[in-house]
């Protein structure tokens, strides 16, 4: 089941030409965005590139020097107080009442939010039992580990069935165990129809999570689209096959016509799209009567990304 | 609902919300007893007797524990800054304020829960520091209505206190600079009052500010009605100034409030 498609007529978040700049410092350099109800975009950028002042802006947190936007149809200037109350947050920095047990946590939120006792509580038992935190609920974060507690940073997000999720890089710092669990949330939220902006340095992330994805580079938004489309125009993913000996080589060329050549390093560089079936092409049609000294495949990072979108690393960004 | 009701509920769960880190950490309110009952003892077993000699007519022949205890009673109000200035600081440098700011909250109700968490805190951390006070002496004469009067003007301190490390709390850059920026009310102030000796026996300039700073009128109204002296016009002047620096600290933290998150 593929939310995107049934939500997709109506926008959830449209902005246009977004500015903002601290002193001389320019963050968000006109960024445009439409995102669709149900849709999950994903903001791809190296740290600096402004992807948190957008969700700051778009969230009500900072207002823009310049530009206009609407979230779930509400003006982010005139109507701040509709947007905050349709959407939820989960930024950067985790953002729990370390003093208060998680349970105190979530029921503080149901407060926040004005809901009646027993929905405060029921909700809260829910949540608890859907982020795995039954054990944890009398205890406070300070005893959690860091998944546990960006669970239930993003369990504290849900409390307001918000009906857009800003994700703020929702898996800095986690192990992959953890990253995976969060994915694993994401997609269950996903499945329930709700819209998210999430924004990663990982292209991996924004590859297994979002619909579609913006690249954000010193403010400006760079290129927009699928993750296939992003991934096409990006050189970097091949399997690169290295031989004994140029004999070797010769053949696995001839098998192999697509890939590009290393005489020096007796190695094969062939494109590869990913994924286990196209690894087993290459490797089927490579044949039996070929020995290969080494085989090493390369996925396009973010690096490959910037490389291939801007002629820049990325690193560069934060000078 | 009515704007109005929600900021108040928002506010009430906000108070809530100070109460419950204070149980979970009663360091907050041990913290602001601990001091001022140091200087308790000090004063009375230790510095007392020659101060109490020297204070003739100021003491009007009562112990030096009745003309103190009003000035310790006064600072430990004065203590409690540092615990607002560090809890304040804390949540502005952790992310909750952030959820706050994005969530449908009347906007002061996190501050107004600070406040009125400390004025509760200080209720507590006075009526503590008073039971010891009676423990090592200290004789009241103050009628019930008088000390209606003291409760009353300890909170209207506390308030004003509270509005203004508050605002202490949201300029401190680091948890400790919240503290240091609190320190001079914490203890420079109540010394440079009338909480330990009479103005009347200081130095002139210090004499000058000590009967013109705020704590003084506070501590000598504190005095006069627990020991059954003739008021004058102290609490006025102490209620006054609790107002001026209520509204100066509530101006101040609002500015500090908007400017942002760091």
């Amino acid at each position: 089941m593929n939310a995107s498609t049934k939500h997709e007529t109506r926008t959830a978040v449209s902005a246009n030409g977004l500015r903002k700049a601290y002193g001389e410092k320019v963050v968000l350099d006109g960024v445009d965005l439409s995102i669709g109800e149900g849709e999950v975009f994903a903001l791809l950028g190296p740290n600096g590139a402004g992807k948190t002042t957008t969700v700051k802006v778009l969230s009500t947190l900072i207002p823009a020097d310049a530009g206009t936007a609407s979230v779930l149809g509400h003006d982010l200037r005139g109507e701040a107080g509709a947007v905050r109350a349709a959407i939820g947050v989960t930024g950067q920095f985790s953002a729990v009442d370390n003093w208060l047990t998680g349970e105190e946590n979530l029921l503080l939120m149901g407060r926040l939010l004005h809901l009646p006792a027993a929905e405060r509580r029921a909700r809260t038992a829910r949540l608890l039992e859907r982020f795995d935190l039954i054990e944890a609920a009398k205890r406070t974060p300070a005893t959690y580990s860091g998944g546990m507690t960006r669970r239930l940073d993003i369990a504290m997000t849900l409390m307001g069935r918000p009906r857009l999720i800003f994700l703020d890089e929702p898996t800095a710092g986690l192990d992959p165990r953890s990253r995976h669990t969060t994915w694993q949330l994401i997609r269950d939220l996903v499945a329930q129809g709700v819209t998210i902006l999430l924004t990663t340095q990982y292209l991996e992330e924004a590859d297994q999570l979002a619909d579609r994805i913006a690249v954000l580079d010193r403010g400006r938004i760079v290129a927009e689209g699928t993750p296939e489309d992003l991934k096409r125009r990006i050189p970097g993913a091949h399997i690169r096959l290295r031989f004994a000996d140029a004999t070797s080589l010769d053949a696995a060329a001839r098998s192999l016509p697509e890939g590009t050549r290393d005489d020096q390093e007796l190695a094969l560089r062939v494109p590869n799209e990913g994924g286990i079936a196209s690894l087993r092409d290459v490797l089927a049609r490579l044949g039996d009567g070929v020995a290969v000294d080494d085989l090493s495949i390369h996925t396009p990072d973010l690096d490959d990304v910037f490389f291939a979108l801007t002629g820049q690393p990325s690193k560069e960004q934060t000078q | 609902m009515t704007t109005l009701t929600i900021a108040a509920q928002d506010s009430t769960t906000m108070i809530g919300r100070e109460l419950k880190h204070t149980l979970r950490f009663p360091l907050l309110l041990i913290g602001s007893i601990l001091g001022p009952v140091v200087f308790l003892l000090l004063f009375v077993y230790i510095l007392g007797g020659p101060i109490g000699n020297g204070l003739g007519a100021a003491a009007r022949g009562a112990p030096y524990v009745d003309f103190l205890v009003p000035g310790i009673v006064m600072m430990t109000v004065a203590a409690g800054s540092g615990t607002t200035a560090i809890t304040v600081c804390t949540d502005m440098t952790t992310g909750i304020i952030d959820r706050f700011r994005t969530m449908a909250v009347s906007r002061g109700a996190v501050l107004t829960g600070h406040v009125g968490g400390t004025v509760l805190r200080t209720l507590i951390t006075t009526t503590v520091i008073t039971g010891v006070a009676l423990l090592v002496g200290f004789r009241p004469q103050a009628s019930v209505a008088g000390w209606f009067a003291v409760v009353g003007i300890v909170a209207a301190f506390a308030f004003a206190l509270a509005w203004l490390s508050v605002a202490l709390g949201l300029g401190a850059k680091s948890v400790a600079g919240a503290n240091s920026a609190s320190l001079p009310i914490q203890f420079l102030l109540p010394f440079l009052s009338s909480a330990f000796v009479p103005a009347g026996s200081m130095p002139a300039g210090v004499r000058w500010f000590a009967a013109h700073q705020p704590f003084t009128p506070v501590v000598e109204s504190l005095r006069a009605l627990l020991t059954g002296a003739p008021l004058g016009n102290t609490a006025y002047l102490a209620l006054a100034w609790s107002a001026a620096i209520a509204l100066a600290g509530y101006l101040w933290a609002r500015a500090g409030f908007r400017r942002g998150t760091r």
